[in-house]
C-alpha cells in the first residue's frame, strides 16, 4: 500500500465516520433522556433517504436535505407524543416492542409509497464530480462529509452546554427523577428531545443520498451500527459517539484496504465486545449513577394458583390430543409454537426474573440448532444422540459468553449479548466447511420412528412441555428467588451472601441450554438450519414474543410467542402488507395490555371483583 | 366480447373439475424489486392457460404464500402449501438457501418442486435430488456465458469483487476456474467480498484501483451494484478498464442507475425493448397489453415457470407427482427466450440469458452488442455433473 493509499482509505474512513455519527447522535440523545430504545431510528433514517430523493426532484437537492429532515423529525415528534408517550410507565423495555411494530409498519409504507425498486438519488450539485489528492480522484461530496461530521458534533456540544434546553437534557440524562422533581417539563422535553433524534436521523439519511440508494433494507442495517457506535461512545456521551463511529469507520476501512473485507461483516461487534469487555461502560461513557432506593419494584411473580395448573394441565392434555383429529398443518404450526415457546421462556427465564436483558438469545438457540444439524450430518451420529448432546453446545456457548456478560448490566449488558451472538452469526455464516456457510446445513431429518408429524409433534411437546415445567420450577426455588433478589437490590442480596454474579452466570447458561433444546428440536423439524436462526431478527422475534406475553408475568411469553407465531403465519396469508398487519396488531396490544397478553387474567379477575 | 363469454363458459365449466393448484412461495418483501414482476408473468401466464381450457380440462389455480426469506419459515410455508392448501406441486423461492432448504423438503416429502429463480449450482448439483427442477440459467451457467469475452480480451490482471453469500461465492470460484482453462496465464491480483447489502463502497473502489487490475468481474447486485457504480464513475475506478457483472443488465438492476450506467461492461441481462423473436414478440404485447409496464427478467421467469408445471402435467396427463417428475425429464418447449429442454441428467432446463454491454441512451441504460446465449451451451460435461449428484 501507497502513502497515497493509506490517506485516501483513511478519508474513506472519515467520510463513513461522519455518516454513522450523525445518526449515532440521535439515538444516543433519544436514549439518554428517554430510556427508549428506539428500534425505529433505522427507519426514520430510511425515511430520510426515500423524502430527500422524492424532495430532490422538486427542490433540488441542497434544499431536500433540510426539508426531509425536518419532515421527519415532525414525524418523530408525532411519534413520541402520540404514541410513546403512554407507555413511560409501562414495564421496561416495552417501548422496544412499540418502536419495533413501527419498523414494520414504516417498511411496509415505504414500500406502498416508493414502491418496491431502489431509488438512486441525484448527486449533490457543485459536488459532482472528484477533486485531486496526490494524484488519485477523490469524491468532493465525500470532503463535505468529512466537514459535516465534526460541525454537527459542535453544534450540538454548543446547543447541549450553552442553551437552556440543553442544560435540562444533560441533566434529565444523569437523572431523570430528580430533573422532574425539580419541575422540568418532561412532556415537553421528551418531544423536543425525540424530533431533534429524528431530525439527525432524515439528516443522516439524507445526506447519504449521492452516495448510495434509497433501499428498504436500510433500516435494520443502519440501527443495528448505530447502536454499536453509540455504546462503544458509552450511552450519553456525543464525543464517545464521535470518537466510536470513528474508530469503526476506520478499521472497516483498513479491512478492506488490507485485503480483509470478509472480516466487515462483523467487525463492528468484534470491536463492540472487546470495548465492553475492557471498559464497561464504552470508551468514554461514565458508571451510571447507583439506581436511588427501592426503584422500580416488580412485584414477586407468584406461584400458579391451583386453577392456573389446572387449565395448564388441561391445556397440555388437549394438545395431546390434536394428532388424533388431524395430521395436517395444524401439526406443523402448533410444533412451531411451541418450540419458540420454549425459546421465549428460556429468554424469560433471564430477562424478566434474573434481570438480565438480552438482545442476543438466538446464538444458544442457533448454536442448538447447528450442534444437532452437525452432529447428525457431519459425524453422523444417530438422532436421539443429535438431539440429546446438541443442547450442550448451547449451554457451552452460553458459559462462555456468559461469563463476560454477567460483569456488566443494562443496555451495556444487552448489546454484549448482541455482539457475541453476532460473532457466532458469523462464524457459522463462513465457515463453509462446517456449518455450511451462507446455505447452512441441509438434510436434518428425525429418525424414522419420529419421521412423522404427529409422532414428531409429540416429541415436541413432552420436551418443551418438560423443560418449561422445569424453568418454572427453578424460578420458585430458592435459586429463582436468589436471582430475583439480585435483581432487585444487589446491594441487599450481596449483604446477606448471596453471590450474585455466580448466580446470574448459573442463569445465563441454564437459559443458554434450554434455547438449545429449542434450537435442536427446530433444526429436525424443518430439516435445515441456516445463519439465520442465530441472526439479530431471531433474537428480536424472541423478545418480541417474551414482551407481547409480559415480561412480568410467568406464562405470558407461552402465550407471546403462540400469538406471534400464529399471527406470522395468518397475517403473510392474507394480506400483501402482512408486515404492517403484524406492526399494527402488535402496537394494539402495547397500548391495551401494556402488561402483556399474560396479565391479562389477573387484569379480567380485578374487574370481575369490581 | 365473444371471448369474454368464452371465458365466462369455461369458468363456468370447469367449476365442475377440481382446479389444480399450484403452490408458490417467495421472498416477497426481501426481494420485491424482482419478485413483483415475477408475480406478474405468473398471473399472465395462469391467464392465458385457462382460457385456453386450462390443463387436462382443469383450471389452473394459484396460491402464492410470502416465504419470509428464512428456510425455515419457508419450510413452514411449504408445508402449509402441501397439506392446507392441497397443492399439486410447490414452486419458487429466491435466495439459495431457502431453494436448498425447500428442494430438500420436497425430497423429504415427495411432492415437486419447480425452482423457479434461486441460482445456485447445488440445487441441481451436489443437493440435486428427484423432485427437485430448476428453471433458470445457474450461477455456473451466467458466469460461463460471459467467459469467451472476458478470454478474448487478453488481459492478465483481473480483480473480483462480490457479495459475500453463496452466490458470489460461487461465481467467483467458476469465474476463477473457466477463465484459467481459457486463458492459463491469468492472474487475480485483488478480491473483496463485501457483505451482502452493506458494500462500503468508496474503500473497496479505492482498494481495486490500488492493485492496478487490467479488468475486474464483479457479481454484485442491487443496492451494492448502485453503490460501486456510482463510487467507481467518481472516482476513475473504471476508466480503461474491462468490466465483468452478471445481471447487471437485468431491468430490475439496469435500470435504477440511470445516466449513471457504466459504458462498455459485460453482462448478462435481458434487453426487453429489443428483442424481436416472434416468441418474445408475442409475450411483449400480452404482457404490456395485461399490466400496462414493460417486463422484467423476473416477469420472464414467473411466466415460463408457470408454462412448464402446465406443460409437464399435460405431458403426464395427471397431477400425480411421480408421473410428473418423469413428463419434466426431458421436456422441451418454448419460452420468450426461446425453446428449452429440461434435462434429464440433472433437472436443470436449458433456459438463457443474454449476453452484451452496457450502453447510456436518453439517460437511461440499456444493453448493445447482445447475443442471446442458450443455456445449453454452457453447462458442464456430463460426467462431471454425473459425480455431482448423488442420486
Amino acid at each position: 500500500m501507497s502513502a497515497t493509499s493509506i490517506l485516501l482509505q483513511f478519508l474513506n474512513g472519515l467520510a463513513g465516520a461522519s455518516a454513522l455519527f450523525l445518526v449515532a447522535a440521535g439515538l444516543s440523545l433519544i436514549f439518554g433522556v428517554t430510556r427508549i430504545v428506539n428500534f425505529a431510528h433505522g427507519s426514520l433514517v430510511m425515511l430520510g433517504m426515500y423524502l430527500a430523493v422524492a424532495l430532490s426532484e422538486v427542490v433540488g437537492f441542497w434544499w431536500a436535505l433540510p426539508c426531509a429532515a425536518l419532515a421527519v423529525a415532525g414525524l418523530g415528534a408525532l411519534i413520541e407524543s402520540v404514541l410513546l408517550r403512554r407507555l413511560y410507565r409501562a414495564p421496561e423495555l416495552l417501548q422496544l416492542l412499540a418502536t419495533f411494530a413501527l419498523v414494520l409498519i414504516i417498511r411496509d409504507y415505504a414500500l406502498w409509497q416508493w414502491g418496491p425498486e431502489d431509488l438512486l438519488g441525484p448527486r449533490a450539485p457543485g459536488m459532482a464530480g472528484a477533486v485531486t489528492i496526490i494524484g488519485q480522484p477523490f469524491p468532493a461530496y465525500d470532503l463535505f462529509l468529512i466537514a459535516v461530521g465534526p460541525a454537527v458534533l459542535g453544534a450540538l456540544w454548543l446547543l447541549l452546554t450553552r442553551t437552556r434546553w440543553g442544560t435540562l437534557v444533560r441533566a434529565a440524562t444523569q437523572d431523570r427523577e430528580m430533573a422532574s422533581a425539580l419541575g422540568v417539563n418532561q412532556r415537553l422535553q421528551f418531544t423536543s428531545v425525540f424530533a431533534l433524534g429524528a431530525l439527525l436521523a432524515g439528516l443522516g439519511g439524507a445526506l447519504q443520498l449521492p452516495r448510495e440508494p434509497a433501499t428498504l433494507k436500510v433500516d435494520l442495517a443502519v440501527v443495528s451500527d448505530a447502536f454499536v457506535v453509540v455504546v462503544v461512545g458509552g450511552l450519553g456521551s456525543l464525543p464517545g459517539a464521535f470518537v466510536a463511529a470513528l474508530l469503526i469507520a476506520e478499521v472497516k476501512a483498513f479491512c478492506i484496504a488490507l485485503g480483509y473485507s470478509k472480516l466487515t461483516l462483523v467487525v463492528e461487534f468484534l470491536i463492540m465486545a472487546l470495548v465492553l469487555v475492557l471498559r464497561p461502560w464504552g470508551l468514554m461513557g461514565r458508571m451510571p449513577a447507583p439506581a436511588r432506593g427501592p426503584a422500580a419494584l416488580e412485584p414477586p411473580l407468584a406461584a400458579p394458583s391451583p386453577r392456573v395448573l389446572a387449565g395448564l394441565c388441561t391445556l397440555l392434555a388437549a394438545l395431546a390430543l390434536v394428532p388424533l383429529a388431524t395430521t395436517g398443518f395444524t401439526l406443523v404450526l402448533l410444533t412451531d409454537m411451541l418450540v419458540f415457546a420454549l425459546f421465549a421462556v428460556s429468554l424469560h427465564f433471564i430477562s424478566g426474573p434474573a434481570g438480565l436483558h438480552s438482545f442476543g438469545h438466538a446464538a444458544y438457540f442457533g448454536l442448538g440448532a447447528y450442534g444437532a444439524g452437525i452432529l447428525a450430518l457431519r459425524i453422523g451420529a444417530p438422532m436421539e444422540l443429535s438431539l440429546a448432546t446438541a443442547p450442550l453446545l448451547a449451554g457451552g456457548g452460553a458459559l462462555l459468553f456468559g461469563w463476560f456478560c454477567v460483569r456488566l448490566s443494562g443496555i451495556y449488558l444487552a448489546m454484549l449479548t448482541l455482539a457475541f451472538a453476532q460473532i457466532a452469526w458469523s462464524v457459522a455464516f463462513q465457515w463453509d466447511a462446517v456449518t455450511g456457510g451462507s446455505n447452512g446445513l441441509i438434510g436434518i431429518w428425525p429418525a424414522p420412528w419420529l419421521a412423522s408429524k404427529a409422532a414428531y409433534f409429540w416429541l415436541v411437546l413432552a420436551l418443551a412441555c418438560a423443560a418449561i415445567a422445569l424453568l418454572w420450577r427453578a424460578l420458585h426455588s430458592p435459586f429463582g428467588y436468589a436471582l430475583r433478589a439480585a435483581r432487585d437490590s444487589p446491594l441487599r442480596a450481596d449483604a446477606i451472601g448471596i453471590d450474585a454474579r455466580a448466580l446470574q452466570w448459573a442463569a445465563f447458561t441454564v437459559a443458554g441450554l434450554f434455547a438449545g433444546i429449542a434450537g435442536a428440536l427446530h433444526a429436525f423439524s424443518k430439516g435445515s438450519i441456516s445463519p439465520e436462526s442465530m441472526a439479530v431478527a431471531r433474537s428480536v422475534d424472541g423478545l418480541v414474543m417474551v414482551l407481547l406475553g409480559g415480561i412480568q408475568t410467568l406464562t405470558g411469553p407461552l402465550w407471546g410467542a403462540a400469538l406471534f407465531t400464529w399471527l406470522q403465519d395468518a397475517l403473510a396469508r392474507g394480506f400483501d402488507y402482512w408486515r404492517a398487519a403484524i406492526g399494527c396488531v402488535i402496537l394494539a396490544l402495547v397500548l391495551a395490555l401494556p402488561g402483556g397478553l399474560g396479565s391479562l387474567g389477573g387484569l379480567l379477575k380485578r374487574q370481575g371483583r369490581a | 366480447m365473444r371471448s369474454l363469454l368464452l371465458l365466462a363458459l369455461l369458468t363456468a365449466s370447469s367449476a365442475f373439475a377440481q382446479p389444480i393448484r399450484i403452490g408458490e412461495l417467495n421472498s416477497y418483501k426481501v426481494f420485491p424489486a424482482f419478485l413483483e414482476p415475477y408475480k406478474k408473468g405468473m398471473e399472465l401466464a395462469v391467464e392465458e392457460i385457462n382460457a385456453a381450457g386450462g390443463v387436462l380440462g382443469r383450471r389452473l389455480e394459484l396460491v402464492t404464500r410470502d416465504d419470509g426469506g428464512t428456510p425455515g419459515d419457508a419450510v413452514r410455508v411449504a408445508e402449509e402449501l402441501i397439506t392446507r392448501e392441497k397443492a399439486h406441486l410447490l414452486m419458487g423461492t429466491f435466495a439459495s438457501h431457502v431453494g436448498l432448504a425447500v428442494a430438500n423438503l420436497a425430497n423429504q416429502r415427495k411432492v415437486l418442486f419447480v425452482a423457479s429463480e434461486p441460482l445456485t449450482d447445488k440445487i441441481v448439483w451436489e443437493n440435486g435430488n428427484r423432485y427437485t427442477f430448476r428453471l433458470r440459467p445457474s450461477t455456473y451457467m451466467q458466469t460461463a456465458m460471459l467467459i469467451p469475452e472476458a478470454a478474448k480480451l487478453k488481459k492478465k490482471r483481473w480483480a473480483i469483487v462480490y457479495p459475500n453469500y453463496e452466490y458470489g461465492q460461487s461465481a467467483t470460484a467458476s469465474f476463477k476456474r473457466l477463465l484459467k482453462q481459457a486463458q492459463p496465464e491469468v492472474e487475480f491480483v485483488a478480491e473483496q467480498a463485501p457483505p451482502l447489502g452493506k458494500i462500503d463502497a468508496g474503500a473497496v473502489v479505492q482498494a481495486l484501483a490500488d492493485a492496478r487490475p487490467e479488468a475486474i468481474f464483479s457479481s454484485l447486485f442491487a443496492a451494492d451494484l448502485q453503490r460501486f457504480v456510482r463510487e467507481g464513475n467518481t472516482r476513475g475506478l473504471f476508466k480503461g478498464r474491462a468490466v465483468f457483472n452478471l445481471l447487471a443488465g437485468e431491468p430490475e438492476y439496469l435500470d435504477t442507475l440511470k445516466d449513471e450506467t457504466p459504458e462498455g461492461w459485460w453482462v448478462t441481462g435481458y434487453p426487453w425493448s429489443e428483442i424481436r423473436t416472434p416468441a418474445h414478440q408475442k409475450f411483449l404485447a400480452a404482457y404490456q397489453a395485461r399490466w400496462k409496464d414493460y417486463p422484467r427478467q423476473g416477469s420472464v421467469v414467473g411466466y415460463a415457470a408457470v408454462h412448464s408445471v402446465a406443460n409437464a402435467i399435460r405431458r403426464a396427463g395427471s397431477t400425480d407427482t411421480e408421473k410428473m417428475v418423469e413428463a419434466l425429464k426431458g421436456l422441451e418447449m418454448p419460452t420468450p427466450f426461446g425453446p428449452i429442454v429440461w434435462r434429464a441428467l440433472d433437472h436443470q432446463s436449458t433456459m438463457g440469458a443474454y449476453v452484451g454491454q452496457l450502453a447510456r441512451k436518453g439517460g437511461r441504460g440499456v444493453m448493445v452488442n447482445w447475443r442471446f446465449a442458450d443455456g445449453a451451451n454452457f453447462l458442464p460435461p456430463f460426467e462431471e455433473i454425473r459425480a455431482l449428484r448423488k442420486d
